[in-house]
């Protein structure tokens, strides 16, 4: 894993000193909110409904053990004893108070951790596959990039004022975990040091799918090609109008050809101010910092004799596992969605067992999901039993990985100031209905997605069911997409039609799951593609029939 | 049917602990909705959310929100002031904890 080195460490406490002394001058009245604002966003920390937020960047969704402890005992010491994991693989605590966030910063600064460009219009957290370095499908670890795109983002002196904020997706397989297509910039490697390159993706108030800015970027032009298209869009973006200022926007107004042509005159003029062979000794560190772990060879009897007997191990098995590149491992995903759980939130003593687990059977390797779930990614299949008896005890064996009830939730009204509607209660009551129908295992493949506004923190738009929370003249108010499709072959969701008010949304999606599998053609045909198949039609008429 | 009518309170968020707050009769600030002040005139509203803003060492974000004085006292109008006087719904972790 990557460590950080005395130039991160300086850095981060630098920043931090100026923090405390900018919270400092801030309550005795020699700043004022509009100065210091921009401040605290700068270094993770929003105001919500009720209190403050911190959201702490976890580069790639990676973490070791100690610092998923030390994020425990800052929920225990600062918090209310739980933090949440976002769709951006980041946590969040949801009621720090302002004089206590100067020293979880330096608490967080202890264990190499921090909240700088977590908001405002910079280069955001690099998100990656919580698969990196472990999946069967994957062509190479696509953490080194990320890192290496971590590295020169990271306070670049020209992109601390972009138009608006900027997020890039790193994935390293063909299948994709990251929603590359719905990213600022959505790096996909098709080959070994070989990128396709997408460019304005997005969701929000306008979404739209990402188009391929260039087919295959070599590793060395990484730098000065992203450079390009950054300072492209720092020239050409709208700084006139918030809601046009995403790069999906100058991208659609001048046009996939236009902007092509810009980058690659700008790429031109500065590849030659970056030093090719540096980025590449960079990179063979890099890569060799987050060379593969020595995994073991664990007896594999357990895992056998496990699954024959214990249907509720093989359950989960079936759904919370993925094949591993070594056949003798799996990578785990720990579900943070038990059924009427608040999706995405972990609770100190569970990051303190997930740390522990890690540890033993997991080569101190665990990941944030953008589905808001954990991953343990190397763990021996004569291991899992043991695994799977251990995360039970605390609540964290649910099997629903991939199913109805793993949604992504964001926060919505009950904590964002945004929010027209809640999403948290939705979420919870669709689980507890699939869960109390037993019908989740045999739907299958599903992904419901929900926000508390357009801004589509849930990614609503890329859910095989999307939700949306809308304030109807003072009523929460329910609209619906289907067909969405945040993988390699993303797709943005169709509205069904006018919305729902708050009880009437679940009973709306549990017509469109009995629809599904009265339609289906034998449980081999997953929702979305029965809906590929059949349209918005028939769940529309069993939506709306009055 | 005689209607509540609709009157407005100033709200906002307390500047160390980030909740919910809002102005009572006194000039203080209290974390509940039932003991601010009403205004049922829109100039002394305005007025009074003037003053409020200027107290940035105190509070964050200040408006006017519209309240239902009832008899059991003011109410939210909407479900926005609803869920900020009580706390967020999957826990009692908000106002509701003290409750
Ligand atoms: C106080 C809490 C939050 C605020 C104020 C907030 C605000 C916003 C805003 C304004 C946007 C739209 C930006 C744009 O299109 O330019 C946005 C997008 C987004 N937010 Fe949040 N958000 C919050 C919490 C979260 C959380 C908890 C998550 C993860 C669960 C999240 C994930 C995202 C994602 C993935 C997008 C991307 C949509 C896109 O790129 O088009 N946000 N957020
Ligand atoms: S989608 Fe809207 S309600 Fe949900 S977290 Fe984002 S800004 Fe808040």
């Amino acid at each position: 894993m990557y460590v950080y080195d005395d130039f991160d460490r300086a850095f981060i406490a630098e920043r931090n000193r100026q923090f405390r002394d900018q919270v400092a001058r801030r309550i005795d009245g020699s700043l004022t909110e509009d100065e210091f604002k921009p401040l605290r966003l700068m270094n993770g920390l929003y105001l919500q409904l009720h209190a403050y937020m911190l959201r702490v960047a976890v580069p790639y969704g990676t973490l070791n053990p100690g610092q998923l402890r030390a994020l425990a005992s800052i929920a225990d010491r600062w918090d209310k004893g739980y933090g949440h994991v976002t769709t951006r693989q980041n946590m969040q605590f949801n009621w720090p108070r302002l004089t206590d966030v100067p020293d979880m910063l330096d608490a967080l600064a202890e264990v190499g951790l921090h909240a700088i460009q977590t908001s405002g219009n910079t280069i955001r957290n690099v998100t990656s596959d919580p698969f990196a370095g472990a999946a069967a499908d994957e062509i190479a670890d696509p953490r080194p990039y990320a890192e290496l795109i971590r590295q020169w983002s990271t306070d670049h002196p020209e992109f601390q004022f972009l138009p608006r904020k900027f997020k890039v997706a790193v994935t390293g397989s063909p299948v994709d975990r990251v929603v590359t297509r719905a990213h600022d910039i959505g790096l996909r490697m098709i080959a070994p040091d070989l990128f396709e390159v997408i460019v304005g993706g997005g969701l929000g108030r306008t979404p739209m799918i990402g188009k391929v800015l260039h087919p295959g970027l070599p590793a060395v032009d990484l730098l000065p090609y992203l450079e390009a298209v950054v300072g492209t869009y720092n020239l050409l973006g709208r700084r006139d109008n918030k809601y046009k200022a995403r790069i999906k926007i100058t991208v659609h107004e001048n046009g996939l050809e236009t902007i092509r042509d810009l980058v690659e005159a700008r790429f031109a003029e500065i590849a030659p101010q970056f030093d090719g062979a540096a980025t590449l000794a960079q990179l063979a560190r890099l890569k060799r910092m987050f060379a593969d772990p020595a995994l073991d060879s664990v007896p594999d009897l357990p895992w056998q004799a496990a699954r024959h007997a214990d249907p509720v191990f093989r359950s989960w098995a079936d759904t919370n596992l993925h094949p591993h590149r070594d056949a003798g491992h799996a990578i785990v995903t720990i579900s943070l969605k038990a059924h009427g759980a608040t999706p995405g939130d972990v609770t100190s003593d569970q990051m303190r067992l997930i740390a522990d687990l890690a540890e033993r059977f997991g080569h101190g390797d665990i990941r944030f999901t953008h589905e808001q779930n954990i991953v343990l990614p190397h763990v021996a299949r004569g291991d899992l039993p043991a695994l799977h008896r251990a995360l039970k005890a605390q609540g964290l064996a649910t099997a629903n990985v991939g199913l109805a009830s793993d949604i992504i939730a964001c926060p919505g009204m009950d904590y964002c100031a945004l929010a027209t509607a809640r999403s948290i209660p939705v979420a919870q009551e669709i689980a507890e209905r699939v869960e109390a129908l037993k019908i989740e295992h045999d739907i299958g493949p599903l992904k419901i997605k929900i926000s508390g506004c357009i801004n589509a923190c849930g990614h609503h738009h890329v859910g095989h069911i999307g939700i949306l929370g809308l304030d109807r003249a003072g009523v929460e108010s329910y609209q619906i997409t289907l067909g969405g499709d945040g993988s390699e072959d993303a797709a943005l969701g169709e509205r069904t039609g006018p919305g729902f008010a708050a009880d009437q949304i679940v009973p709306a999606v549990e017509r469109i799951l009995s629809a599904y599998l009265a339609l289906r053609q034998g449980r081999d045909e997953t929702f979305l593609q029965a809906y590929r198949r059949l349209g918005l039609a028939p769940f529309k008429e069993v939506l709306y029939a009055a | 049917m005689t209607r509540d009518p609709i009157v407005q309170v100033v709200t906002a968020n307390a500047l160390i602990e980030g909740d919910v707050v809002y102005l009572t009769a006194s000039g203080d600030w209290t974390r509940h909705l039932t003991q601010a002040i009403p205004f049922a005139d829109k100039a002394q509203a305005e007025a009074a959310l003037a003053g409020a803003g200027r107290r940035a060492s105190e509070v964050v974000g200040c408006y006017l929100a519209d309240a239902r004085q009832t008899a059991q006292g003011l109410e939210p109008v909407h479900f926005r002031e609803d869920f900020r006087r009580r706390g967020p719904s999957n826990y009692a972790h908000g106002k509701q904890a003290a409750a």
